[in-house]
């Protein structure tokens, strides 16, 4: 009897049990990535707090340590990761649309913009290495002695907030890679596209994390 | 054939599906709320037995019972299986995961599977918190505060990090799940005027879980960093600042009180409403006095470190916000008070543990306003004055909610009663034993007795020592309920879907509820609490 209060949709393959409706399900799932956001956010927010904190008390450390920093390459991602956007949007319009040979194109070229973000990444991340300022791994500052332990922190800070975006980049790529299998078993189209868009908005939500940590990180005070 | 039929128990949530792969991988909110009061009532009973070790040691002056290193240790693992495995997960994750969907109307959460996983990571973390018991303990306060947790202490400050980190995704995830639920799956007519007061508190309760937690995940995330590479973030000794640390610990750690007792708040509303027969005295101050604590919680952290240095103005804008909190808190009060003013209110198990929470809280609250006085907080700082006014709030408060709310759904959740004598008997005992336990505690503190030492001054001994009475006490108050249920569960008389004649649609559907909750999606047509109408008419 329930079932005659409850439209057609009931049998949709892709309704779960505790929906009404496809409109219901697309809502609440796409509110819920909203509010995980908002819990990033907050994350994120504690890193950039403790970061601007260390800032404010050391700046002459951190005037010393934006040298070392690598705007070009940093800039380079920045790109890479614009467009990664993009091509991620296209694949949450192409999936509203259920056209499976575009949203299969759109997620690779997505993926492969998020790997070369990392790649870049960690070539940074090298050349720190090489010129030894990995705070745990034989950290040196010969340049400004007086700034050892503050700049120290200061370049923990920066492996910290890079490396927890990179995770998240990690985590992005398997989101990825998931909606590139589902797209090969079902028929993502106007009625159901549910897990494309709200990995689009996580996938949109680590860009602008970048957005604000190049600037913080790699902009302020570059004299290189 | 057919009289078989009659006497055989209807299919509901609990006896739909069998064995254990059915518990474990269930997605079932309700089993989830079941296996969530399982686990946490061990942890329970864990911090139970270590404030009782910490009460024992307490009856003496000298610290002969433990060295001063395992009492340091006691209290530690007290606060953080109190704190993050017990209280924080109480009311939201067994009382809201049952009710909230029934509440509103739904079938289940917005994501059971969410859910489900949110108790994995709660017993993933509290597996982590359990080894650090076992390897040794922990000894850093359940604060964990920096420098010493991350450079000085030698005992096993990671694993205990590592499952509050842990335990604090299963918290986020919960509340997520909460705050879509409300927004997204409330029946046909269940307009947010009419949500139940229960809901509103833990909307509120998951707004600070969602917002506060992952900075406490940040901040512990920072704790393990520097405790494992030691780069010096929050060690003075090299340029951190330890300070910071309490900061970034505080915004969460403050709001986290309010989890602990929003939630409870939220209980004592549905249960005075019912047990007074009337509709709770003005519903939407009750419900946005809900919201405001949660505002005001997130800004009023400072008060917690009024004598660490931190800015002088600064402690009076914290101060000041930290009065404001009072406003909501005494609201709720006056409007529970005010509910039973003509009511006709009976004296079920469940109204005890109300009236003992009414009682109990504003004691609690008024300590508060006394701790939140800049000049009387520097001088009971760091004593026992404070551990008594958070016991009043978070045991005579949110534990006697806890308590009055699984009596009041208990016949929903088993579908069976308790018996009542038993159960008004432990209430007055619990009440009692509370008051012999915390009471003392105030006068020792003002007279200067400081905490988390195992040996004082010979003149406190007798406070002391009635405190340690009152503990033994409040004991069998706690014990007593643990039998009684477990042998309701068998024993106790079937339920009847509403034993209460309370108002709400989880009393409109079976006890214990079909694995679906309704038999049909309800349509509410009249407002919450609709008590009075018919006995009106009687008495007038």
């Amino acid at each position: 009897m329930a079932d005659q209060a409850v439209p057609m949709e009931q049998h949709s393959p892709f309704l779960q049990h505790h929906f009404d409706d496809l409109d219901q399900q697309l809502d609440s799932s796409t509110l819920g990535m909203w509010v995980f956001l908002l819990t990033e956010i907050m994350f994120f927010g504690g890193m950039f707090g403790a970061y601007t904190i260390y800032r404010h008390m050391y700046p002459g450390a951190f005037a010393s340590t934006s040298r070392y920093m690598e705007p070009v390459l940093g800039g380079i991602n920045t790109a890479v990761l614009i467009c990664s956007s993009l091509t991620m949007a296209l694949a949450v319009r192409y999936a509203q649309l259920g056209n499976r040979k575009l949203i299969r194109i759109f997620l690779i070229l997505t993926m492969i913009f998020g790997v070369a973000f990392i790649g870049v990444k960690f070539s940074e991340y090298y050349l720190h290495w090489k010129e030894h300022l990995v705070p745990w791994m034989g950290f040196q500052y010969p340049d400004h002695p007086e700034f050892f332990q503050q700049a120290q922190i200061l370049f923990c800070f920066y492996f910290f907030m890079t490396g927890f975006h990179a995770l998240h980049m990690f985590v992005g790529l398997g989101l990825l890679t998931w909606l590139l299998i589902k797209n090969e078993r079902i028929a993502f189209g106007p009625a159901y596209y549910n897990p494309v868009e709200i990995t689009g908005l996580y996938w949109h939500f680590v860009d602008i994390v970048w957005i604000f940590l190049f600037p913080l990180l790699y902009l302020i005070g570059a004299n290189k | 054939m057919s009289t078989e039929r009659r006497e055989a128990t209807p299919i509901n949530y609990l006896n739909a599906t069998t064995g254990w792969k059915s518990w474990l991988f269930t997605t079932d909110h309700k089993r989830i709320a079941v296996l969530y009061l399982i686990s946490i009532t061990v942890f329970f009973i864990l911090g139970g037995i270590f404030a009782s070790l910490m009460r024992l040691e307490l009856t003496t002056p000298q610290g002969d019972m433990f060295s001063s290193d395992t009492y340091n240790k006691l209290f530690t693992m007290h606060g953080v299986v109190m704190i993050f495995f017990f209280l924080i997960p109480s009311i939201p994750a067994t009382l809201g995961n049952f009710l909230i969907p029934m509440m509103v109307g739904a079938r289940d959460l917005a994501f059971p599977k969410i859910n489900l996983l949110s108790w994995y990571l709660y017993v993933a973390g509290g597996i982590f918190a359990l080894s650090a018991i076992l390897m040794g303990g922990v000894d850093t306060g359940w604060t964990f505060y920096t420098p010493y947790s991350t450079t000085y202490s030698n005992t096993f400050v990671m694993p205990a990090v590592v499952g509050v980190f842990i335990a604090g995704f299963s918290s986020i995830l919960t509340g997520l799940n909460f705050i879509v639920t409300v927004h997204k799956m409330r029946a046909p007519g269940m307009t947010w005027g009419r949500l139940p007061l229960f809901v509103w508190s833990m909307y509120a309760t998951s707004l600070i879980q969602v917002l506060g937690t992952p900075v406490i995940a940040i901040t512990l995330a920072l704790v393990g960093l520097e405790r494992v590479f030691h780069v010096g973030i929050f060690d003075p000794a090299i340029g951190g600042d330890p300070i910071l640390f309490q900061h970034m610990f505080w915004f969460y750690s403050h709001p986290a009180v309010y989890i602990m007792i929003l939630p409870g708040m939220g209980v004592i509303s549905e249960v005075v409403g019912c047990f007074s027969r009337k509709r709770p005295f003005g519903y939407s101050f009750i419900a946005g006095s809900s919201l405001a604590i949660a505002v005001l919680g997130f800004l009023v952290w400072g008060h917690h470190m009024f004598v660490t240095g931190e800015s002088m103005y600064a402690s009076m804008v914290f101060s000041m916000l930290s009065f404001l909190v009072a406003v909501p808190s005494a609201i709720k009060v006056f409007n529970w008070t005010a509910t039973m003013y003509k009511g006709s209110v009976s004296f079920d198990t469940p109204m005890l543990y109300a009236f003992g929470f009414i009682g109990l809280f504003t004691i609690g609250g008024l300590t508060g306003l006394m701790l939140a006085t800049l000049a009387v907080n520097v001088h009971v700082t760091r004593t026992y004055f404070v551990v008594a006014h958070f016991h009043y709030v978070m045991v005579g408060g949110m534990v006697m909610a806890y308590l009055g709310g699984l009596h009041f759904w208990w016949p929903k959740i088993t579908g069976r009663m308790y018996p009542e004598i038993w159960a008004r008997i432990a209430a007055a005992i619990t009440f009692v034993g509370f008051n012999l336990t915390f009471g003392p505690q105030f006068l020792l503190g003002y007279m200067g007795m400081v905490r988390r030492s195992h040996a004082y001054a010979p003149e406190f001994q007798p406070l002391n020592v009635l405190s340690s009475a009152g503990a033994s006490i409040l004991a069998v108050g706690y014990a007593i309920p643990f039998v009684y249920f477990l042998w309701s569960l068998t024993r106790g008389e079937k339920a009847p879907p509403n034993p209460w004649g309370a108002k709400g649609l989880e009393w409109e559907t079976a006890s214990p509820p079909p694995t679906f909750n309704f038999d049909h999606t309800p349509i509410v047509t009249e407002p919450a609490y609709a008590y009075a109408k018919e006995e009106e008419v009687h008495v007038g």
